[in-house]
């Protein structure tokens, strides 16, 4: 089962949206040399941040009077941020939760999001483990599932031909959208899991923790593995399912690009918000996200969505410019 | 073995304590020095001082981080000593010893002690919100100003109890006011005390990340601050960020960016130092 979210990508839209866009903002065009001004204020996940500042570095060539500025205050400040309306853009590594759609309904904003780029979430273990090939979805999830805290303590409880060691688990920080992402895929709910492993913000902890601890067993962006690859060893991720993919499979560009690396690939978002997109500089630059992320979002290290579908979330994004839901917009 | 000899054996052997205790620290400072400026020593440059933050690690600069740290480190001073060094002589000078002066004691003790997150979450809800000062270096120094603010008062309230009571009763005598005797006496006698004070709070304020990161301040941003009200970065924000991204360059250029903070500090400290060797040298009692 594919479980990348890209079929429901729904823009919500307010029930008796007070917010009519104008049309005109559709119409600014992303050619070079604009003589915009003004801000774009950016915020959010500090996974998504690399893409972002990329995008803000180039963009600066082509606008250079239109100050953007980002924000690394993590997926779930920058969604509280954004449903206030107090930034237009937010990074989010994860999909908008009901809560936040909530607020930003009552403040009368309307939202689009916007996927950029994919992650591949990489189990790795120790490079001088030899008895880890391949594991299954379903024995990730006995090893991470809240009930296995306390009691899945050795590797030989998830196969019995496994060494009969303690197995030691590293995963990102509960706050981050990497969790959110993980526990989703593997355990089937969000935001849970085992409550003993060893977690940290900083990735680069966990590659530290990883490669020096021969029984340990972690995960994290795909980047952190392929920057490190001589240290750690990547698992190959079987999800049972032979319709995207035959047997386990490593978490690689191709295969998350693909999408057979599955579940553990992952979209990265950028969310825009209806007032911000009033303002011709927004819109030009979210025009110039999406016309540049291919290339920008592998230079940093994650894989690009294919071409088509930054077509379509260019046309997507057009539609809500120019007022998604007024009649003119449906066709 | 006489008691006098056991003595001197054990005078000794705390000599040796001491020297392995103090030796401690700096060892590892040290070790922590040299691999940062082994690391980072050759990315440091003018380009490095004066470049925009980048994708690319070796393209990228710390000039709006840099300048960001000075401009806090500048509002955070003007806002923090008036109000703390007043805070400190008020609660030692003209406060009425009581109960409500030991309340106001141990909760000024205790907000020393308050997670510096704690205090960005103030900061947030009331300076950038209720205030609409918005992620502004105004915000950010007022918030880092709340959280020096304890040192502050609680080192004036030590520098100026450290002044003697005679000096106080002589200026008395000649028919000084209350005022005058502290302006002109009390506060020059401990002003070196107090701006040690000062410079270790601003030191603490100078490598806060938690609380500026809750108000909003931002990791890019192309342009420098030319007002208070501006947006901005700090140096232990980028370095942060550099440190937590895969590629092993912008772990280089975080290390350079250490040496950068390490230098202001220094400076600051050096001035303080200054400043103090000078002050002590005017009082002649």
């Amino acid at each position: 089962m594919l479980k990348l979210k890209l079929t429901n990508l729904n823009a919500a839209v307010l029930v008796g949206a007070t917010v009519l866009f104008s049309a005109c903002g559709g119409n600014a065009g992303s050619e070079g040399g604009s003589d915009l001004t003004g801000s774009v204020q950016i915020d959010g996940s500090s996974t998504v941040y690399p893409i972002t500042e990329a995008v803000a570095e180039e963009y600066r060539a082509e606008a250079p009077d239109v100050r953007v500025t980002v924000g690394v205050s993590g997926s779930g400040s920058g969604f509280k941020k954004f449903s206030r309306g107090e930034i237009d853009i937010t990074n989010a590594s994860r999909p908008i939760n009901d809560e936040e759609a909530k607020t930003a309904e009552q403040n009368g904003l309307a939202y689009l999001e916007i996927p950029v780029a994919y992650d591949g979430l990489t189990v790795v273990v120790h490079p001088e483990n030899d008895w880890v090939k391949e594991i299954t979805v379903a024995e990730l999830k006995k090893i991470w599932e809240p009930a296995a805290q306390g009691k899945i303590k050795r590797w030989n409880q998830i196969r019995p031909e496994w060494p009969d060691q303690e197995i030691h688990l590293y995963g990102p920080g509960v706050e981050s959208g990497t969790y959110d992402y993980f526990t989703e895929a593997i355990v089937g709910k969000s935001h849970s899991s085992r409550g003993d492993f060893t977690a940290s913000e900083d990735d680069n902890v966990l590659v530290q923790g990883v490669s020096t601890d021969k029984y340990a067993l972690g995960f994290f962006g795909l980047a952190y593995y392929e920057e490190n690859q001589g240290k750690l060893k990547a698992v190959a991720v079987d999800d049972g399912d032979d319709s995207n993919g035959k047997g386990a499979i490593v978490a690689s560009l191709e295969t998350v690009k693909d999408g057979s690396y599955a579940p553990l690939s992952r979209p990265l978002f950028i969310y825009v918000q209806s007032k911000a997109v009033e303002r011709p500089e927004v819109v030009d630059f979210v025009n110039f996200y999406l016309e540049n992320a291919a290339v920008l979002s592998e230079e940093v290290g994650y894989i690009p969505l294919p071409d088509e579908l930054y077509k379509e979330q260019q046309q997507k994004f057009e539609q809500f410019v120019s007022g998604k839901g007024a009649a003119t917009a449906q066709q | 073995m006489t008691n006098s000899e056991r003595n001197r054996l054990k005078d000794k052997a705390f000599q040796v304590f001491g020297i392995f205790c103090t030796f401690i620290g700096l060892v590892v400072l040290g070790i922590f020095l040299i691999d940062i400026i082994i690391e980072g020593s050759r990315r440091l440059d003018w380009d490095f001082l004066t470049s925009l933050p980048s994708r690319r690690a070796s393209r990228a600069g710390i000039l709006t981080a840099w300048v960001g740290t000075l401009w806090i480190l500048v509002l955070t001073t003007l806002i923090a000593l008036p109000l703390g060094v007043a805070a400190g002589l008020y609660l030692e000078e003209y406060g009425r010893k009581g109960r409500w002066a030991n309340f106001l004691e141990i909760n000024i003790a205790n907000l020393a002690g308050v997670p510096s997150i704690i205090y960005g979450l103030l900061g947030l809800e009331i300076f950038v919100r209720q205030m609409r000062l918005g992620s502004s270096l105004l915000a950010g120094a007022l918030t880092l100003s709340l959280l020096i603010l304890p040192i502050i008062i609680v080192t004036t309230r030590e520098a100026i109890k450290a002044v003697p009571r005679s000096i106080r009763d002589g200026s008395y005598a000649l028919g000084a006011s209350k005022w005058q005797t502290v302006w002109n006496q009390v506060l020059p006698a401990s002003f070196g005390s107090i701006l040690t004070g000062i410079i270790l709070a601003l030191s603490r304020a100078v490598g806060e990340t938690a609380p500026l990161i809750v108000i909003g301040a931002l990791a890019y941003v192309p342009f420098t601050p030319s007002s208070p009200l501006d947006e901005f970065t700090v140096l232990p924000i980028q370095i942060f960020n550099w440190t937590s991204r895969p590629q092993a360059a912008f772990l280089e250029n975080a290390a350079a960016a250490i040496i950068a903070l390490l230098v202001i500090t220094f400076l600051l400290n050096g001035i303080a130092v200054y400043l103090r060797n000078r002050q002590q040298r005017k009082i002649k009692w």
